[in-house]
């Protein structure tokens, strides 16, 4: 039952580097916090640095009020499940579990009966008297949550969990720990890279690039208006289109096609124009021409892929759009598709800035 | 009845042949000949020999001589394994703290394992010379009256000393490259979970480090009992009174300093019989204990 403060948390290494960049953040109790972006961003970094592993270079961490900077990472009371596990190799499951009670001088019986209730309550109670290598992949994966939660810590960190695992476990694993974090109340954090795992997970979602927190907010808030061109491109499966733009004369101009419905853009700068695939449809008047180059049939809907007219034909501008019933449409057909104006997203391609 | 029949074929016993003729030439042969030659009593000039059966092993464990360079080697080479290994340990631990893959470094390290025995006899040798070497000079200076020529405790601390010394750096190498290959995240979940770092060391990182430990007992204590021959011989020469005579070097004075074939045969086989008990020992008793 813990509430995590972060103000202006810098990261910077001895050869310079500077990984993470002034973050503040705010975590209430019993929240799931997401970190998320892509390989390098400082988001495992930033984790690590709550966990004590890493130190902090500027800025101050607190744990319920209390400032923790200077506290050793066994005294800060987190506890962290790592993307390889981490077991302890010579160890028992049993005993794997029981380290981190008898450092903290937890009496034997005591002990016993907290694994033997984890244990249970992760379905390894039988596999407590193994070794880390007699156990499969998702086993494992079990016996490092449950030396995490046999603490009772104040935090969890969990630094991309599942990435070991095959796509069915995953799935199975997230549900797991998104039902077990919501029944034992705890204050967590979860690393991921994987965007689709973030946006099922997250109570809020911290999007994080090149060491600063782009935007935190509700999954369907980060995805529905978000703040920035990186936020926009980086939640959405499948991705928002993303159209280079110029704005002149009153109208949005995208390759040699004229969008109307767009006031107030500054004129002379390099724009992006944003549109989720499902806020695409077919019209016959649509301002939008594309000719197919593939439909995907994924049942329910149909994705269908195509270069937009009126680009350079050396360097295609590629669309998506999410049909709602299959289209029977061969590769190379031409259709026009209208989007709607006001889901419309418009980026400044420079900053990144969004403008509509 | 159907029997399955395989052709057989001379070809594979071409293959092994070079294997079992080294064997034999250079173990089966000399053991042989060694078993044989205990059961002998030679003249003093080596001309004539008569078969005597186990008198040579009646003197040799009932000889005072024996039995004083049976305990030198015995705790000479436990001396000899625990420091070599405890030193190379602790400076391994140290080493990794600081130490990120710089493995041209490493490399340099193991120089001194390069140095062959007696030449690290030999600058033991000069550091401990009564007039121009220095450890000696050093010695006396702190108020300890160390003479290795005349002292038993000072010779054993010589020939332990250059042992030691030559043994470390690969001792180095090895536990460094051991604790080089422990999962950084297992180290960094028992930061988590134990707040002593000493606790931590020898509840983890010791463990983990076992095979390698086991692995380098075996080849130290191997290294104490034959290697360190060389050292004794550019050094005390088992002296005083034979207070740094560990057995292989008894078996080479009395052979061929003394001229005792017999008696020199019977203490080889004595050795080998100690050797081989020590080795099922490690690999029954300890390797168990080892987690790989």
């Amino acid at each position: 039952m813990s509430t995590l403060t972060l103000s202006g948390i810098n990261k910077r290494y001895d050869n310079g580097a500077h990984a993470v960049r002034g973050v503040d953040m705010e975590i209430s109790d019993g929240e799931l916090i997401v970190f998320v972006g892509p390989s390098g961003c400082g988001k495992s970094t930033l984790l690590r640095m709550v966990a004590g592993l890493e130190n902090i270079t500027e800025g101050e961490m607190k744990i319920d009020g209390v400032r923790i900077n200077e506290t050793s990472p066994a005294d800060r009371d987190v506890a962290m499940v790592f993307q390889n596990y981490a077991l302890y190799p010579h160890m028992t499951v049993f005993r794997n579990m029981a380290y981190g009670l008898s450092n903290r001088g937890m009496a034997a019986s005591e002990i016993e009966a907290k694994v033997r209730e984890t244990a249970a309550m992760l379905r390894i109670g039988d596999y407590l008297e193994r070794k880390p290598a007699q156990l499969s992949g998702g086993q494992r994966q079990r016996v490092a949550m449950g030396r995490a939660i046999v603490r009772s810590p104040k935090l969890f960190l969990f630094d991309e969990p599942l990435s070991n695992l095959d796509a069915k476990l995953r799935v199975q694993m997230r549900i797991e720990i998104k039902r077990l974090q919501r029944e034992l109340g705890v204050t967590s954090i979860y690393v991921t890279h994987d965007q689709t795992e973030a946006m099922t997970l997250a109570d809020r979602l911290a999007v994080i690039n090149e060491g600063k927190v782009e935007q935190m907010g509700s999954p369907m808030d980060l995805y529905s208006d978000p703040k920035t061109l990186f936020v926009a491109s980086f939640i959405g499966s499948p991705h928002i289109n993303l159209l280079p733009a110029s704005f002149e004369a009153g109208q949005l101009q995208v390759g040699a096609t004229a969008l109307p419905g767009f006031e107030g853009l500054p004129e002379a700068v390099p724009l992006m124009l944003g549109i989720r695939p499902e806020h695409i449809a077919q019209h016959p008047e649509g301002g939008i021409e594309i000719s197919v180059d593939l439909v995907e049939q994924l049942g329910a809907d149909s994705l269908i892929y195509g270069a937009v007219s009126g680009f350079d034909s050396a360097e295609p501008e590629e669309l998506c759009v999410r049909a709602g019933e299959a289209l029977q449409l061969a590769p190379g057909e031409r259709i026009k598709l209208n989007f709607e104006v006001d889901r419309a997203m418009v980026f400044r391609t420079d900053n990144g800035e969004r403008l509509v | 009845m159907k029997r399955v029949q395989f052709e057989r074929s001379t070809v594979p016993y071409f293959f092994v042949a070079p294997q079992i003729a080294i064997i034999a030439v250079f173990f089966l042969w000399p053991a042989g000949q060694a078993i044989y030659q205990s059961f002998l009593l030679e003249d003093a000039f080596g001309i004539s020999s008569q078969f005597v059966w186990f008198r040579n092993y009646e003197d040799t464990i009932l000889n005072y001589a024996w039995l004083q360079s049976a305990g030198f080697t015995v705790v000479f080479s436990s001396l000899v394994t625990f420091f070599s290994l405890a030193i190379a340990l602790l400076l391994a631990v140290k080493a990794n703290e600081v130490l990120h893959g710089s493995s041209s470094y490493k490399t340099m390290l193991m120089w001194a394992y390069a140095v062959a025995p007696p030449v690290a006899g030999l600058m033991g040798n000069l550091m401990f010379n009564p007039f121009i070497g220095d450890l000696y000079a050093a010695m006396n200076a702190m108020g300890w009256d160390f003479n290795q020529k005349l002292d038993a405790f000072d010779a054993g601390f010589v020939v332990i000393l250059i042992s030691v010394w030559k043994q470390v750096s690969v001792n180095f190498i090895f536990f460094l490259s051991g604790l080089q290959g422990i999962p950084k995240g297992v180290m960094e979940a028992a930061t988590l979970d134990c707040r002593s770092p000493t606790k931590r060391f020898w509840t983890i990182t010791f463990p983990l480090l076992a095979p390698t430990t086991f692995f380098l007992m075996v080849i130290n204590i191997t290294y104490a009992f034959f290697e360190t021959f060389g050292i004794i011989d550019t050094t005390t020469r088992g002296a005083p009174g034979g207070a740094t005579n560990t057995l292989v070097y008894k078996v080479y004075t009395d052979g061929f300093l003394g001229a005792d074939l017999g008696g020199s045969s019977a203490q080889s086989v004595i050795l080998m019989l100690m050797v081989l008990a020590l080795t099922v020992f490690q690999f029954r008793f300890i390797e168990r204990k080892v987690h790989y």
